[in-house]
């Protein structure tokens, strides 16, 4: 029998891999794919809260995330084609007309 | 035995993740993050969540990547355009996120876990002789048949939302 914590701490270390991606490259398609990471990170710990608690609410809590997660990855894939189109780049730092 | 395939799905789960943030090629990335996917559902087959392991690599790896790799086709990036892959404050954010790693890793190892039943009147998987799609089925239009819908909507405004920004302006 594998221990929560195991689990738990997998979630934990996928989740902070996912936050550095976010804070440190600069595609933008690379930062969206870190966001399903964490994602991803926080259904590994609901299922594991789901089977240790023997409760069912973790795993529909999870199909929700999922398909939340599948329309923001539209949306936001969306507006980086529409980012390319007028300034055909996809670099985050290039983005910067409101910046002081 | 658990343990061994537990040790396996995750270690190949965290090294593909670690490979989608480190590799310079989008692509490869790209392809990474269905290897971490792919084994992330394997841990969910092994935590007795059989739908939501089928559901996870139908939706994640089957049609969320794939839109990924369509959206990757289509901006076509060349590679020398990007001259440094990483922010200057790469390594700052490296040591916050170790520091954080090291907080939640003693959070959890340190806490104390006691084994309730389920006092939320949500159907205990044990004692139900059903498999898993039917026991979250009867639960998921009953009991959350408002966030079902609300779900539904979302989606709905979802596409919508997409096929506005992303298409052409026609003159």
């Amino acid at each position: 029998m594998v221990p929560l914590s195991y689990y738990l701490t997998v979630g934990a270390v996928i989740f902070i891999i996912g936050v550095v991606g976010v804070l440190t490259r600069k595609n933008a398609i690379i930062i969206l794919m870190s966001i399903e990471l964490m994602l991803n990170a926080v259904n590994i710990t609901l299922v594991a809260f789901s089977h240790y608690l023997q409760d069912l609410t973790g795993q529909i809590f999870s199909i929700f995330i999922i398909t939340v997660a599948a329309g923001e990855a539209a949306i936001g894939l969306a507006i980086i084609i529409a980012i390319y189109r007028a300034k055909a780049t996809i670099n985050v730092d290039e983005v910067n007309l409101m910046k002081w | 035995m658990e343990l061994v395939f537990f040790s396996i799905f995750s270690s190949l789960a965290i090294v593909s993740a670690m490979l989608v943030i480190i590799k310079k090629n989008v692509i490869h990335s790209a392809l990474f993050l269905i290897l971490s996917f792919c084994s992330v559902a394997s841990l969910y087959v092994l935590l007795d969540a059989e739908l939501l392991a089928a559901v996870q690599i139908l939706v994640y790896a089957g049609a969320i990547m794939v839109l990924y790799i369509f959206a990757i086709l289509l901006i076509n990036i060349e590679r020398e355009r990007i001259i440094a892959h990483v922010h200057s404050q790469s390594k700052l954010a490296l040591g916050v996120g170790v520091l954080l790693l090291i907080e939640i890793v003693f959070i959890i190892s340190n806490a104390v876990y006691s084994k309730p039943l389920g006092t939320n009147a949500t159907i205990v998987q044990e004692g139900a002789k059903m498999g898993n799609t039917e026991l979250i089925a009867s639960v998921l239009y009953t009991k959350f048949l408002l966030p079902f819908e609300v779900v539904a909507v979302l989606l709905l405004a979802a596409m919508i939302g997409t096929i506005f920004l992303a298409k052409k302006d026609i003159k």
